[in-house]
């Protein structure tokens, strides 16, 4: 594991580069924290159960934003890849507007919804339905026909075949675009939750700009990738490795 | 030796001489009014594709009739439009005119009573053997236990039992040939139809296959409808042998081989039909190589 111990060395020169400098005290503490005082602040963080109740809110927010546009997304993407009228006005309507960071949909989510849940699930669904579409209705169309046919021959119709057939059929060709719909859904949620809404990692962060308290910015930024990570990394990873094995397309065995 | 028999498509009896060479005229079937009715009937089956302002005759009134437990084949050149034959039997495309009769009703769209083997047989390869097997089942509804075990009775008749839980690209080319057979025998239909299912496959695995096959039908009764463009094939495993001629597709002649079961690929009797109805063929296949050529 060479790029292991490659990994390990930065990090441990990253470290003590950052206890060094935090040491020769050119900024106060306050603005530039040691790493002791970061781990502190994310020991008192889940000391208290602040942290805790952060993530689980954030959780629980992404989680149903999230899957909102999964369906959301999947059915429009369906509907445009069987319909060239579709493809051709909403589909050139959607790639423009994938241009448009989802933050700038606060403000009218604002105006419809108030401060509210509503609010945060509409910048979580506008930031990530685009990318789960657009990948939803190429991966319908690179999809080889055969399943369709295979599917109907045996007798699927209507929902059924949706489900057993299209749906799983097109998933190696959708799962890069559901990994993107969850990295925009993510940083939606944390854009948002910093901007206006109540609880949440991201107003925990700007609860440690307003509190001057550096430590509590950076435990939570690393709370934050370290969560990104998980999913993206483990769960999305795994998911992933395991369709590919199970359809055959990792030329390792 | 009266190993073979041959007769012109109907409605083409005028244009074409039928040659007698040493084999009994095949009946037709019309003859009687007390005459069963055919499993599967084919009546002016014709099918034009439009693209952009040109057409093109893929299949031109084509009158077919098979039996119930019947072993037809049908051999033609590439781009004849047997496949597309097929899949208009299976209720997948619809032709633009002309009907699809099983058992002298309509058939419309795809149902339980016909299943198609693709030539790129389609399996699922999120599924495990035993769940691709399944599938139809779970389609009609069919409770958990009783698909189970009609997916291990077929599975033991393709001889793959072992495998059950494998996912589809663990297995070789013949063995995934298999899965698609037992995966069109599990829903039970009375019309099997086969896209050119060996095409793929290595000789060997090819004959055995014939033999699996020839078997199976034998044990199961099923009607089954074949389409190669391997004459030897054909003469191997069809009661009866339609050849098609090249674009449009018509029926150019029909074969009927008699000869007994189980049968071999390499009998004389074979090789010697085959070569009656490759002779019948070679036109067409000649049509089909100077038009590939032309194009490119």
């Amino acid at each position: 594991m060479k790029s292991a111990s490659r990994q390990i060395t930065f990090y441990a020169i990253a470290i003590g580069l950052w206890v060094l400098v935090a040491r020769l005290h050119i900024w106060p503490p306050y603005l530039f924290p040691t790493p002791k005082g970061v781990l502190e602040s994310l020991w008192a963080g889940f000391a208290d159960h602040s942290f805790w109740i952060a993530i689980a809110v954030s959780m629980r927010r992404i989680l149903v934003g999230y899957a909102l546009s999964v369906v959301i997304g999947v059915l429009l993407g369906l509907l445009m890849a069987t319909s060239k009228f579709l493809e051709q006005t909403l589909g050139s309507l959607l790639v423009s507007l994938q241009s448009l960071p989802s933050i700038c949909w606060l403000p009218m989510a604002v105006l419809w919804f108030g401060l509210s849940e509503k609010a945060i699930l509409f910048v979580i669904v506008m930031g990530s339905v685009l990318s789960v579409t657009i990948s939803m209705e190429t991966g319908r169309k690179q999809m080889p026909k055969i399943y369709g046919m295979a599917g109907r021959n045996l007798g699927a119709r209507g929902l059924k075949l949706f489900l057993f057939v299209l749906f799983p059929a097109s998933l190696p060709y959708v799962l890069t675009g559901l990994k993107q719909g969850w990295a925009f859904a993510w940083r939606s949620l944390i854009a948002g939750e910093m901007i206006f809404v109540s609880l949440g990692l991201g107003q925990l962060l700007m609860m440690g700009r307003d509190l001057n308290d550096m430590s509590q910015v950076i435990a939570v930024m690393i709370l934050i990738v370290a969560i990104g990570y998980i999913v993206d990394g483990l769960i999305f990873e795994t998911f992933e490795k395991r369709l590919q094995q199970r359809w055959g397309l990792t030329t390792t065995a | 030796m009266t190993s073979i028999s041959q007769r012109p498509a109907e409605g083409q009896h005028r244009r074409m001489a039928t040659r007698h060479v040493g084999w009994e005229a095949a009946r037709t079937p019309q003859a009687g009014a007390l005459m069963e009715t055919s499993k599967v009937e084919l009546q002016d089956i014709t099918l034009q594709y439009k693209t952009n302002g040109s057409s093109l005759l893929a299949l031109d009134r084509i009158n077919l009739q098979v039996k119930a437990g019947e072993f037809l084949c049908i051999v033609g050149p590439s781009g004849c439009g047997k496949s597309t034959l097929l899949h208009l039997i299976a209720g997948l495309q619809q032709p633009t005119s002309g009907r699809v009769l099983i058992d002298g009703k309509p058939a419309g769209g795809p149902g339980s009573d016909r299943s198609l083997i693709f030539q790129e047989l389609g399996l699922f390869p999120w599924l495990s053997v035993a769940d691709n097997v399944e599938f139809g089942l779970k389609m009609k509804g069919i409770a958990r236990a009783e698909r189970k075990e009609k997916a291990d009775y077929y599975l033991r008749l393709v001889q793959l039992s072992q495998f059950a839980k494998n996912y589809t690209h663990e297995l070789s080319g013949g063995m995934r040939q298999r899965v698609a057979l037992a995966r069109a025998l599990a829903t039970e239909p009375d019309v099997l139809l086969m896209d050119e299912p060996f095409a793929a496959l290595d000789a060997q695995t090819r004959d055995l296959l014939h033999d699996e096959l020839e078997r199976i039908w034998e044990q199961t009764g099923r009607t089954i409808i074949f389409v190669t463009h391997n004459v030897r094939e054909a003469a191997r495993l069809g009661d009866r042998v339609a050849v098609f001629t090249f674009r449009p597709g018509r029926i150019k002649r029909e074969f009927t081989v008699d000869q007994p079961r189980p049968r071999q690929i390499e009998d004389p009797a074979i090789s010697r039909c085959a070569k009656i109805i490759l002779d019948d063929l070679r036109e067409e296949i000649n049509k089909s190589l100077e038009q590939e050529y032309r194009v490119s």
